[in-house]
């Protein structure tokens, strides 16, 4: 800011009072924001003191280099002034400063601007939070009607979609994500095997971890892991990608040109997690047993073989078939969950990272509900 | 000015002088913003040097570098308000990290730098709350929190009404007028040109350099190269009937 005379004072702040019954505010040294701001206490403990006074000026004859400090405490002090109906002069500052007065009272503030901080009644804030969820729930069933709608297009070959949006997305769920289905669906198998051979052993019946390997990962396990993987990744990546798509106008963008957001963006992301959920549980369900065989072998020296064989006969097709039924389940939900939230996502851009996390909690909360309903259903039907 | 080996801009040899409103001008994609993200430094220059008075901004070690960035603030095209803030806690943010000052003491320069962009009680807004013209008045009001000498542009008209591009001009010559900073402003917007610029450069995206320099009204009066004439007149002569 302009520097008026090189000095190396600080702040100094004095007061005089003038023949005419005005406060002369005497300002010298640096005024640089960085030393402190003085309090304007010290200026209200003047005007209010006796004798009255009638009008407030200011001398800078000794005044150095100044900034918005200077700035911020005449501007307070002319509050303070007015409020008290006692007149300001600024004729004694530096022009620069003044020209920056005169722009900040330009525009006056918007009486109705200000937002005012304070507490609500309790059952307003209970009220609003029943609409807001009666509101949530009717968006979660009209975005279920339109994805519906969007299927039924799709099977009538009158949806709008590109096709290679589906297969970049089949890839993107799919292929790209087994390395870390590889790993944590290894590492499962692992931890399965190892729980079970500290109890079994004491038995003698360690071959018996490889049914509880190969039973627990085909049924339960697999499907789960890999739900929970694909929740995190995939279920995260839509939020935030359609979140953006939101926050950037892109998906106006198609409203207006008359393409359908669900069919055009929601349909390839569901179907193509619902296609590779299944086989992303096969492939989970394979490194598990790995995984535990690796420790039957190391840790129980049972022979690889031997391991399999139990394994392959602990294995029943209805097993199999459930738990790729169940990574279906939670595909669709995983899916919905993502889109839901990248639709519903604000327009700014922290309410991008919002959505990722709401995505990913919706996804693992329902997915361990449709869990449990699912293990009650089997359990009903026999299976 | 490249990115890899592609070439955006080569020869480039300015001086913005202390207190000019600088504007760096050329038609669409010719390299604006990237001569501004070099200069602000956000970008490297393939070879060269960017100089602020004698200190070498390009070949200074980093937390000079730094130290030379807080006396610079930078206008974004859209704002770039960071949206999980209030726009006093935008303008502060810079405080906070930069000075000693205490909340109440950055609540009120925040409030000041706010009036003086004509925000005056809307410090505890979010930028989601307010247009697109007034996030642009709060982003220049960010950009001028710790009072920096020279202060960017980028294209700070754009998507502004005709009313509201005069006022943010205005706005421009009076904060400099006020602060005493400099100005560098990237605009192709020949209205705002001929209103605040008492200098400037034209890009050429076909030669890939600047072709003309100087007082806008100046190349206007005597356009060193008919491609600049073209651009201050917006092509006038190449006009057909019909």
């Amino acid at each position: 800011m302009q520097a008026e005379a090189v000095t190396t004072t600080l702040t100094g702040l004095d007061f005089e009072r003038g023949p005419d019954a005005s406060l002369v505010i005497r300002l010298s040294g640096s005024w640089r924001m960085h030393h402190g701001l003085p309090s304007v206490g010290k200026v209200v403990h003047e005007i209010d003191k006796a004798p009255a006074v009638r009008r407030v000026t200011f001398d800078t004859s000794d005044l150095g280099e100044w900034d918005s400090g200077l700035l911020t405490f005449v501007a307070r002090t002319t509050d303070l002034a007015r409020a008290r109906k006692v007149p300001i002069d600024f004729s004694g500052l530096p022009d620069g400063l003044v020209r920056l007065i005169e722009l900040a009272e330009a525009v006056p503030e918007k009486k109705d601007a200000r937002v005012k901080l304070q507490s609500r009644p309790l059952v307003d804030r209970v009220g609003e939070a029943t609409i807001d969820y009666a509101q949530g729930t009717e968006a979660f069933l009209t975005f279920l009607g339109g994805i519906a709608i969007a299927f039924g297009r799709m099977f009538n070959g009158r949806a709008r979609y590109r096709r290679i949006d589906m297969l970049v997305e089949i890839q993107e769920c799919g292929a790209n994500a087994f390395g870390i289905v590889t790993l944590i669906s290894f590492l499962v198998g692992t931890i399965l095997a190892f729980m079970g051979a500290v109890q079994l052993q004491q038995f003698g019946a360690q071959i018996y971890v490889a049914d509880l390997v190969a039973i627990g990962m085909v049924r339960e396990m697999g499907a789960m892991m890999t739900a929970i993987i694909m929740a995190g990744r995939t279920g995260a990546a839509y939020a935030a990608q359609l979140g953006t798509m939101k926050v950037t106008q892109e998906i106006d963008a198609l409203t207006t040109m008359g393409i359908s957001p669900i069919e055009f963006l929601v349909l390839p992301r569901v179907v193509a997690l619902v296609l590779m959920m299944p086989l992303l549980c096969v492939y989970s369900d394979v490194l598990g047993v790995m995984g535990g065989a690796f420790v039957g072998v190391a840790m129980l020296k049972l022979a690889p073989t031997t391991f399999f064989r139990e394994a392959w006969n602990a294995t029943t097709l209805t097993n199999l078939f459930g738990g790729m039924f169940k990574a279906t389940v939670y595909g669709v939900i995983i899916a919905i969950s993502g889109c839901l939230r990248g639709f519903q996502c604000g327009r700014s851009s922290s309410s991008v990272g919002d959505a990722a996390t709401r995505a990913v909690v919706t996804g693992i909360v329902w997915g361990v509900v449709a869990c449990g309903i699912m293990a009650f259903l089997f359990n009903l039907l026999g299976i | 000015m490249a990115f890899g080996d592609f070439v955006v801009m080569r020869d480039l040899n300015f001086t913005v002088r202390r207190g000019d409103v600088f504007v760096i001008m050329g038609g669409s994609g010719c390299g604006k913003s990237t001569l501004l993200n070099h200069m602000i430094g956000l970008l490297e220059p393939a070879t060269g040097e960017i100089l602020y008075g004698d200190f070498n901004f390009t070949k200074a070690p980093p937390e000079q570098r730094e130290r030379m960035l807080r006396r610079i603030g930078v206008l974004y095209q859209g704002g770039a308000l960071w949206s999980s803030m209030t726009l006093a806690e935008n303008v502060g943010l810079p405080l906070e990290e930069f000075t000693d000052l205490s909340p109440r003491e950055i609540r009120a320069i925040a409030s000041i730098k706010l009036a003086l962009v004509g925000l005056r009680g809307f410090e505890d807004y979010y930028p989601s709350q307010i247009s697109g013209g007034m996030q642009k008045r709060a982003g220049l009001a960010r950009a001028m929190a710790l009072d920096p000498e020279v202060l960017f542009f980028d294209e700070p008209s754009a998507g502004l009404d005709p009313i509201s591009s005069r006022l943010l001009d205005d706005l421009i010559l009076e904060l400099r007028d006020g602060l005493g900073a400099t100005v560098v402003v990237v605009s192709h917007e020949l209205p705002s040109i001929f209103a605040i610029a008492n200098n400037s450069v034209f890009l050429d995206a076909e030669t890939r350099t600047m072709i003309a320099s100087g007082d806008p009204k100046e190349l206007l009066a005597h356009p060193p190269d008919p491609k600049v004439h073209r651009f201050l007149t917006r092509g006038a002569d190449e006009r057909h009937p019909g």
